[in-house]
Order: structure tokens, then sequence, then C-alpha cells
């Protein structure tokens, strides 16, 4: 069944496309090996994430950078994450209500995940669902993250170009200084730009940036100074140049070899995340639930310590 | 992390109450679903492409226009049409006596009329998409 609709996501089919996502999402065993026979027919798709606080307007600026791929010739594939509840477990997933002039494009197709219990502003599969994409062919995959704070920055080792989308009035300029949003920018956008305060919004981005220069990761941004732009996405304005900017970016990656810098960066986050997963999950079918539960009850009443009981585990492990 | 029952609300028509359906989309959250929340003044076009593409195991229209006699028949054509068969649809809103046999003979499994408790709709949901 999975070689089977492997084969009709690679010949276009949007109803087994839809199918695998949720597959994998749901991580059962036949995903992973979609997604090793997909793997090959990877690689293509330029990559943007676009992740800024809640309220920003990034629904509505994904929808107009996805109008303007599709003016020039692009299809795009878009994943729009949104929070997972802790509490139930239930998601609601609105950011289609901002998108609906996509709607009856055969060069989009919009897929929304729940965060179902990760924290950094991605889901677990959402890595995962960006090579479906690219793999069924959508030249550019734009990955909405949930709304976000300071810390949620996954979507830095996932995207090859991240947007980051500020508003005026969201806060005093010093949240603009605050480290991870700010240093995971490729591009900065002040969207709501008619609103009062932008300029001055704009112009603490363009301070900020200036102060962090040179703490930039290695590897990034010698060459490169994140553009800091203006958007009403409500109305298209300013929304041409970030596509401008995209496209430099995209440029830029190619010429200086961050691109295969970036994709294998991107490579061995997954390759570990995926092996911590893979461990853990071969460890509890060793030693059982049970164990784990008992393990944690000796830690909270004092009678161990968490480093100790890990150890004793692995040694459990080692002589089984 | 397992199956999750996968809803799209949806509002087709003209009319712009939307209140009834995020109440409903909040209660089916807090039931543990995922919840796809299309918003207002969709085509039936749009909503048979969103449940394609989010690949939804049930759909709720919420209508309170009057136009659920035609509304309804081509959102469930056009999920035949889009081998969506397995898609469970329920209506709710305004819905006259009268047309209930119509739409559920078209294939609507259940009606909600103002008033009905969102754990009858939970219910509803769960049992009809094979869970519980």
């Amino acid at each position: 069944m999975t070689v089977e609709l492997v084969s009709r996501v690679l010949e276009g089919d949007r109803r087994a496309l839809a199918r695998l996502i949720s597959l994998i999402e749901d991580n059962g065993p036949p995903a992973q090996a979609a997604l090793a026979a997909l793997y090959p027919y990877t690689g293509h798709a330029h990559v943007v994430g676009i992740t800024g606080p809640p309220g920003t307007g990034k629904s509505t600026l994904v929808n107009e950078l996805a109008k303007g791929f599709r003016r020039r010739g692009a299809t795009v594939g878009i994943v729009a994450v949104d929070p997972t509840s802790p509490f139930t477990g239930g998601a609601l997933l609105g950011d289609r209500v901002r998108m609906r002039d996509l709607a009856g494009d055969p060069g989009i197709f919009i897929r929304s995940m729940a965060t179902r219990g990760s924290w950094g502003g991605l889901a677990r599969a959402t890595g995962d669902v960006i090579q479906v994409l690219d793999a069924a062919g959508f030249a550019v995959v734009l990955v909405e993250t949930v709304g976000v704070g300071q810390g949620e920055v996954d979507i830095a080792r996932t995207a090859h170009t991240t947007i980051v989308v500020e508003a005026p009035g969201l806060g005093d300029d010093v949240q603009a200084l605050k480290a991870g949003l700010m240093e995971i920018a490729d591009i900065l956008v002040v969207n709501k730009a008619d609103r009062p305060g932008a300029a001055q919004t704009a112009r603490a981005l363009e301070v900020a940036l200036e102060l962090g220069r040179n703490s930039a990761r290695p590897g990034k941004d010698a060459a490169w100074r994140p553009p800091v732009l203006k958007t009403v996405a409500l109305d298209g304005s300013g929304v041409a140049e970030v596509l401008e900017a995209i496209a430099a970016h995209r440029a830029y990656l190619e010429s200086s070899g961050l691109w295969s810098h970036r994709e294998r960066e991107r490579a061995r986050a997954d390759l570990t995340g995926a092996l911590e997963r893979e461990l853990l999950a071969r460890m509890l079918a060793r030693v059982g639930e049970a164990a784990l539960e008992e393990w944690a009850e000796r830690i909270a009443r004092r009678e161990t310590d968490v480093y100790t009981a890990v150890q004793a585990l692995l040694e459990y492990d080692k002589r089984s | 992390m397992g199956k999750r029952l996968r809803v799209l609300i949806a509002k087709p028509g003209l009319d712009g109450h939307d209140r009834g359906a995020k109440v409903v989309a909040r209660a089916l959250r807090d039931a543990g679903m995922e919840v796809i929340y299309t918003g207002l003044r969709q085509t039936p076009e749009m909503i048979v492409e969103a449940a394609l593409q989010e690949d939804v195991d049930a759909v709720g229209l919420s209508i309170l226009s009057g136009a659920h006699m035609t509304l309804v028949p081509r959102v469930l054509q056009g999920l035949r049409e889009a081998g969506l068969d397995h898609v469970r649809v329920f209506v709710g809103g305004i819905i006259p006596d009268e047309d209930v046999p119509a739409l559920k003979e078209a294939g609507v499994e259940a009606i909600f009329g103002p008033g009905t408790s969102t754990l009858t709709i939970v219910e509803a949901i769960r049992r009809a998409c094979g869970e519980g």
C-alpha cells in the first residue's frame, strides 16, 4: 500500500499526497518506508520559513507570498503549524482562514499541522512533510511556524531562508534586541506597516541587526545582511520586495556554498533527532514503561537522582 | 504519537454568523480532535478542496442562511467526486424539520439544531468515525 501511495504522490495525485502526510504525522510503520522511497526525489524545493510572534500577520503574508510565487510560475506547497493543546491533545488550526485566495489553484497545496507535543515552533513531522512536498514537485515550500516568542528556532534548521515577521506596537523596542529570533532571520519583515510606529520598529530592528553582526553564528551571514522590509500584507504592498529578497537570498546561498552547508546542517539535525527517538523507543521497549515509572518515582522521592538512574538503566540495557 | 481525528469546520454560503461554528470548533478541540477552521463564505468547491488537502475524517457545515438544500448536496457530491466517500458530513444551524429526511437521504450523517449540546456533537462525530 505504501509503495502504491508513493508512486501516486510522484505522479501528482493530491489525495495520495494528503494521505501520505497523515501517515507521516501519525508515525505509523509505513511512514519511514515511504519517506525512504521518496528521498531520492527531494532536494529541489526552496524551503522558506515564516516565523514571528502571534498576531503579526504571518498567515496573511504567506497568502500574499504564495500568490506572488504563482505569478512567477512556481508551484507552492504550504505547511501551516498551529499549537496542540497540552491539556486535551486537540488543536484548532485556523491558518486557512487567511489563505482563501489560494483556493482552486492546482499549483498550490496547503496543509495545516498541529505541533502534537513539540516545542520548537514546528511539529516533529514537519521536516518529513516538507520532504514529501519537495518530492511531489513543489518548487517552493512555505512553512509557517506557530506564533513564537524568543526560543522557538527550529525553523532555522529546517528552512533554507527564514523570514522573521514583526509588527509595530508589540512591545517596547528592547524586545527586538532579544536573542533567538533576530539571530535566525535571513529577512526581517515589519508587517502592518500602515500602523503607527512601523518606522520605529524597523529602525529598532536595524539597530539590533547592527549590534548582532559580530555574534552571528559561524558559517552564516558573513556577506549577507538581512534586509528589513515593510509590508502591508492585507493589501499586498511591499510583498514584491520580500519576494525579491527571497530570490536574492537563494542566489546568495547557492553562490556562497551555504546552500549545501545548510542542507548538511539539516541532515545532521534530522539524523540526530531520529536517532534520539529511535534509541529512546528501543530503550523503553527493553526496560518497559513500568520500570521507567518506578525510577521516576524514586527520583521524585529523592532516593536517587536522574543521572544515577540513567547509568543504572544503561547497565540494565547492557545485561539484557 | 498515534492517530488523531481531524475535522473540518466550514461555513458555506453568504451568512456572516460564525459564532456557532466557532463554539463547535472549540468544543471539538477540547475533546482532543484536530479542527481545521476555514472561516466564512466558503464555496462547496473550497470545502471539498480543503477536506482533501487536510485529509479529514469529518466535515461540519454551519448554515444559517436557509440555503442548505442547495449547498449541502453540492458538498456531498463534490466529496464523492474527489474520492472522499469515507468523509462523514454533519450539518449544524437552522434546518427546518421537513428538510431533515432529504438531507439524511443525501448522505448527511446528523443534523444539529440550535441548543444541541457540544457533548452530543462530539459523541456523534466519534461514533461516526469509528471511535467510541
